[in-house]
């Protein structure tokens, strides 16, 4: 029984422990090797690590809700710079030049619709054609890149509005627009797969798909319905982002799809579905994000925590497969 | 009887869809501008699909086994970068540089083989992880730097990726006669079987006394043997790499292994297929380009026909168009 409870507290709590020692060892090794006399535990430095996870963050939760689903995207990196250009792009077009800074709120508008709609494409197929999750989005994450490119080239898309700028740096408490933006993403996310039907579907379906079928629960759309999330969430995290940095890069976003898996899955979400939290997933990109800092912190060089992090990733499998044998015969893609 | 022909013909379609496609997709390109077939184009795309088509080669055999390699890419900068550096090095000189570095390459193979093989971890998450290990590796090695072969015209390094024999060029000879080896060795031997049975039904397998670790361990060793072949070849190509050379190319090879016919359950594709599935992508691009298309349509292009193949490849399967999930 005691052993038990011991094995779920470390199951749970593992990332949060994982990010004290984490702390512990920056600012402990910061105190010697570090070339700034500022410790590493600074409130502002903490306050600007959780604005810098916010990007990846955002689309992680996101993320969350599709592996607890049993499905994954591999498309959320282009469809973050799809809708970055949309957003910056449509406030230059001719049909908004009578709005004046009215201009911000529809282009935001247009953004995230364009999220919801590459989305809802990928759910779509998943649902009526039967094929894999991961060759779809897999398929989408070329064709979506595709149509980034084609929209205008290799050039950058920019467009600064000033406004919009103080809407992106406005702060409450010294957390900045994007900060708390991915807070709220997370909570409400959070209240959605605890609190609903939905949610508690998502579960079932990414639990045991058949169990669910013959349950009644309508498996499609609810699947189709955690893809439009999905992109709506990358959509949101390009207007927290691109709102202060008015322009976008063709290749801006590749690769957040692995960032964003390494950080759910580091949050404890496993691929198979069925399992997994919201909560979990902040605690993994905090920890990826504090590791990132740290690692600069300290002098390290920034290309090693691409090495860090991959190994971490691989140990904490090995961790996870030794703390529950059961989830490691169930895990297969 | 009628219906029987119109079977085994529907039969043959879903065996052999995408040979079937691939000729009435050339066929209709040539009809259409003579110019794509002409052999100076034909050559030029099957050169350029080489180094994707030498990593395709290894990860059809993961894929086979039931598996996924997501490390192909970055591994392939890994070795591009390794062997650049160590021919620069006076103390290895060109052949010593691309033995170390094939080495080196089926180490970090090894690496993958052994925890997805032995300790049973799972790929998609093992190479993931890998993948931004060795990318990180690679810049620690290289120091962020890219490296670059100083004197071009004092070496036989260069024909390896620009060399031809016989009129053909080297890189189309040794994704020719590794494909030729490879499906070999996957169709016609013991070892080839086994790779589909593990990939088929791992348990079965199992019981069936075959070591099924040791055969996903040497689908991997295969996976970063081509893998090494593939950076020996874009090294030797531009004489010089970037960090990222192989930035993004696992997916657009598991797109070409997809489109191949191979399931990512595993227990089903071949080499041959999978070599049809990479030329697609090449002349795809190839006759959307000469329609004077722009070059990213392409991958819109990809993503319609990668999608279509494998549903239609599912909906013959189960004899439906549609899912039949409510």
């Amino acid at each position: 029984m005691h052993k038990d409870r011991l094995k779920n507290t470390l199951k749970h709590g593992a990332i949060w422990g994982f990010i004290v020692l984490e702390l512990i060892f920056f600012s402990v090794a910061g105190e010697f090797l570090s070339l700034s006399d500022r410790a590493f535990m600074d409130v502002d430095n903490m306050l600007l690590l959780l604005k810098q996870s916010a990007p990846i963050g955002i689309i992680a939760v996101g993320m969350t809700v599709i592996m607890i689903n049993g499905n994954i995207d591999l498309s959320v990196g282009a469809i973050f710079a799809l809708a970055a250009i949309v957003m910056l792009d449509s406030m230059t077009w001719p049909v908004f030049a009578g709005l004046g800074d009215g201009v911000i709120p529809v282009s935001w508008l247009l953004a995230l619709l364009t999220g919801c709609a590459l989305g809802l494409i990928n759910g779509f197929v998943v649902w009526k054609t039967g094929v894999d999750a991961f060759i779809v989005t897999l398929g989408a994450m070329l064709g979506y890149r595709g149509l980034v490119f084609m929209y205008n080239g290799e050039q950058p898309t920019y467009h600064l509005n000033w406004t919009m700028v103080d809407f992106a740096e406005a702060d409450i408490l010294g957390l900045e627009s994007p900060a708390i933006v991915f807070l709220a993403t997370v909570l409400v996310v959070w209240l959605v797969m605890t609190r609903t039907v939905h949610g508690r579907n998502a579960y079932a379906i990414g639990d045991n798909r058949d169990a669910a079928v013959n349950a009644g629960i309508r498996v499609g759309p609810h699947i189709v319905m955690n893809f439009v999330l999905i992109g709506f969430l990358a959509a949101l995290s390009a207007v927290a982002f691109y709102s202060a940095s008015g322009s976008v890069n063709p290749n801006d976003g590749m690769l957040f799809e692995l960032w964003a898996i390494t950080a759910v899955v580091l949050g404890g979400t496993k691929l198979t579905g069925g399992r997994g939290s919201v909560i979990g997933t902040l605690g993994g990109v905090i920890a990826i994000q504090i590791l990132r800092k740290g690692l600069g912190h300290i002098g390290a060089d920034s290309e090693t925590v691409n090495l860090v992090i991959g190994t971490i990733l691989i140990l904490v499998l090995l961790l996870d497969r030794q703390l529950n044998r059961k989830g490691a015969e169930e895990l297969k893609v | 009887m009628p219906e029987l022909n119109m079977k085994s013909l529907g039969g043959f379609l879903a065996r052999q869809g995408i040979l079937v496609a691939f000729i009435v997709f050339m066929i209709g390109f040539a009809l259409w501008n003579p110019r794509f077939i002409d052999p100076d184009n034909l050559f030029g795309v099957v050169r350029s699909s080489a180094i994707l088509g030498v990593m395709a080669l290894g990860v059809t055999f993961v894929v086979i086994g039931g598996n996924l390699d997501l490390s192909v890419g970055s591994m392939m900068s890994f070795s591009a970068i390794v062997v650049l550096d160590l021919h620069e090095n006076p103390a290895f000189g060109p052949a010593l540089a691309i033995l170390a570095m094939f080495a080196l390459t089926l180490c970090l193979g090894a690496i993958n083989g052994y925890l997805i093989g032995y300790l049973r971890l799972n790929s998609l998450i093992v190479t993931l992880g890998m993948l931004s290990a060795i990318h990180g590796l690679t810049l620690t090695y290289s120091g962020g730097q890219n490296m670059d072969i100083a004197n071009q015209s004092a070496t036989w390094f260069d024909v390896f990726g620009r060399g031809t024999a016989m009129g053909i060029p080297i890189p189309v000879l040794i994704f020719g006669l590794l494909a030729a080896v490879l499906g070999i060795l996957l169709s016609k031997t013991p070892f080839g079987r086994k790779v589909y049975a593990v990939g088929g039904n791992g348990t079965a397998a199992t019981f069936s006394g075959i070591p099924r670790a040791r055969v996903v361990f040497l689908t991997y060793m295969i996976s970063a043997f081509c893998v090494a072949t593939a950076g020996l070849i874009q090294a030797s190509r531009t004489m010089g790499a970037q960090n990222t050379v192989g930035q993004g190319l696992e997916l657009e090879v598991l797109a070409a292994v997809i489109l191949g016919g191979a399931s990512l359950l595993g227990g089903s594709g071949t080499v041959f297929k999978t070599v049809i599935g990479v030329l697609i992508l090449g002349f795809i691009q190839n006759g959307l380009l000469l329609a004077g298309l722009e070059f990213y349509v392409q991958f819109v292009v990809t993503w319609v026909i990668i999608i279509l193949a494998v549903w239609l490849d599912i909906a013959a399967k189960r004899g439906r168009l549609l899912s039949p999930i409510a």
